[in-house]
């Protein structure tokens, strides 16, 4: 079974209708959006007797992606006035504006007699009465549908954004099943909206954190399965798996890739004492880059691969600290009351997102990579391992409840801490990583 | 050891795995890991079997939140499980430490790996041969009391000697 099929998507921009003008269709992200903006999503138009599902699924997927970044209000197809029946038809931008619809999605879907899908679709600013960039034609299998449906998301939030999607991708994680004191995990990996949900291991040992390659055709993660914590990396295609080179007698956990996808930084346990290595995947070069009596754990790399954050009790409780990627320079970046740990980077560069504990809570936050600025997102009982979606702008986290019963759940929130939601997959979950956006 | 002792001893380890395994250090064990291969409690009149290191020398000590030190308790009852090792040499241990869930998980399996190598030194200063044990953390992945207040915590912040058979086997 594949993780990723490989997507022969073929994208081709369509001749204009109009004229291509940018309008003012527009939100910012950064300024923390309280008002979603309207928007229609047409039920896309079946060229072929056989894609009417198909064109009924995609638009209804487009629609819940673009709802569910809490970005965008989806407009009831009940309440519209015009339906589009043909792709090409021009577009009764009057029919919207009375629906107060500020954007407009309308495409088509066409299945060919050897099961080839193909999407076609283009974004209108109603209010400006003109297209917002070129319409789009993908292609891929019917199997596909899916994602091709996310990619003509990624498209519409891109545009209206101006940041990258996030729709298209994946998420590895631990599924959890089982009482509290002998829990069973296996790593499994999913679409960002919990979709396709496949197992990657079985439950037979614990398994920790698994992590995507830059790339997303590998995994890193832990396993007891010899009795021990240790690193092992899978290909997602595959699924076949190796042990890290590590030294015997030693506990190894924590790993994530350097941007490279060739190095591999993890924690090191021996004699008690835990630090920081980095790993040359092709050589099995080991390099150790912290060496104190105290915890260096969970190690991320920056995305231009130069600086590692990291947390470290060396002050006497967990906090973050960024050093150089050859361990030099350690600088503490978390000052404020409680203990800081699990930090990642975003691929953006701008801000690390971290685990924060204080006062008997725990939270997700955020904080500039110099320290600065910091903002907690989250409060509950138990909140943990923070992973940033593709684009920097959403984070997946692990919240788990309290008392005998308690699990664990995916939720994701928004960097300006609005949005916060469950992923809706059956069962308890933890130790999310996102996928890099896929190809 | 004589030989005979060894078949003894051999005899004694696959009595117990007949039985069914209490291993109420961290519940039913589904990891496959050694916990699974953890030794029985039964024979707890028998000074030398592993029921008695388990319920009569004590196989675990717990500690104060995030911290590794041994509390004069602790010692006490490593003291008798280094008398135990040194008495029963037959026995090699791996010390399983572990956590409580109000830390996060890399850096309780850290804190976890600290208290075992606590519990480890110790015994090795009674005397103890370092290559007849080993460690391991679990950090908070196998708690053994499952509630969410500290009477809980207190008993879930542990390291627990697990015996097993076979020095040198």
């Amino acid at each position: 079974m594949m993780l990723f099929r490989i997507l022969a998507l073929v994208v081709c921009g369509l001749a204009a209708p109009i004229y291509a003008q940018d309008g003012p269709l527009r939100i910012e992200i950064t300024e923390g959006v309280i008002e979603p903006l309207p928007i229609a999503v047409a039920p896309f138009v079946a060229e072929t007797p056989s894609a009417a599902s198909f064109a009924n699924d995609i638009s209804q997927v487009i629609g819940e992606d673009l709802a569910g970044t809490g970005l965008f209000r989806q407009i009831s197809q009940s309440a519209f006035i015009s339906q589009v029946s043909s792709f090409e038809a021009p577009v009764q931008y009057a029919d919207w504006k009375a629906i107060n619809a500020q954007g407009l999605v309308t495409g088509a879907v066409g299945v060919s007699a050897d099961g080839r899908l193909t999407v076609k679709f283009r974004l209108f600013d109603v209010f400006s009465e003109g297209p917002l960039g070129d319409g789009l034609q993908f292609a891929g299998t019917t199997a596909d549908w899916r994602r091709i449906a996310h990619k003509v998301a990624d498209q519409v939030y891109s545009r209206i954004t101006g940041e990258g999607g996030y729709f298209d991708s994946r998420v590895v994680f631990v599924r959890e099943s089982g009482p509290k004191n002998a829990r069973q995990k296996q790593v499994a990996a999913m679409d960002y909206d919990g979709e396709n949900l496949q197992p990657l291991t079985d439950a037979s040992a614990i398994v920790l954190a698994p992590r995507f390659s830059p790339q997303g055709d590998r995994i890193l993660f832990t396993s007891y399965e010899t009795g021990f914590p240790q690193i092992y990396e899978m290909n997602v295609s595959t699924l076949t798996r190796r042990a890290l080179d590590v030294p015997a007698e030693t506990m190894t956990f924590a790993p994530r890739y350097a941007p490279d996808g060739q190095t591999v930084v993890f924690s090191l346990a021996e004699g008690g004492n835990t630090d920081i290595y980095k790993l040359d995947l092709a050589s099995n070069r080991r390099t150790r880059l912290t060496a104190t009596p105290s915890i260096e754990t969970a190690p991320s790399f920056s995305p231009d691969g130069t600086r590692i954050v990291f947390e470290s009790d060396r002050s006497g409780t967990q906090q973050l600290y960024v050093m150089n990627a050859d361990g030099s320079n350690p600088q503490r970046i978390s000052f404020g009351q409680g203990r800081y740990g699990t930090p990642v980077w975003s691929p953006r560069g701008d801000l690390i997102a971290f685990t924060k504990q204080n006062e008997g809570r725990f939270h997700i936050g955020v904080i500039r990579t110099d320290g600065s600025e910091e903002r907690l997102l989250t409060a509950s009982f138990l909140d943990e391992g923070p992973t940033w979606s593709p684009n920097g702008r959403v984070i997946m986290f692990t919240r788990e409840t309290a008392g005998a019963d308690g699990a664990p759940a995916l939720f994701s929130v928004d960097i300006s801490g609005r949005n916060l939601r469950r992923v809706p997959i059956p069962g308890a979950a933890s130790d999310p990583a996102w996928s890099p956006l896929l190809p | 050891m004589t030989h005979l002792t060894k078949v003894a001893l051999l005899l004694g380890v696959l009595a117990l795995a007949a039985c069914s395994t209490s291993a109420d250090r961290f519940g039913t064990d589904p990891s496959g890991g050694f916990g699974a291969d953890g030794i029985a409690s039964s024979g707890i009149g028998d000074p030398t079997s592993a029921g008695y290191f388990q319920q009569q020398v004590g196989d675990r000590v717990l500690f104060v939140v995030d911290t590794s030190d041994l509390t004069p308790q602790a010692q006490d009852t490593l003291r008798g499980q280094a008398q135990f090792l040194m008495s029963n040499a037959g026995y090699t241990a791996i010390i399983e430490g572990h956590a409580d869930e109000r830390g996060t998980r890399e850096y309780n399996i850290a804190l976890g790996a600290r208290r075992a190598t606590a519990v480890q030194d110790f015994l090795v200063s009674q005397g103890v041969a370092p290559n007849r044990l080993r460690t391991v953390s679990y950090g908070k992945e196998r708690p053994l009391e499952v509630c969410s207040v500290e009477s809980c915590y207190a008993q879930n912040r542990r390291a627990v000697t697990v015996l097993g058979a076979g020095v040198g086997s």
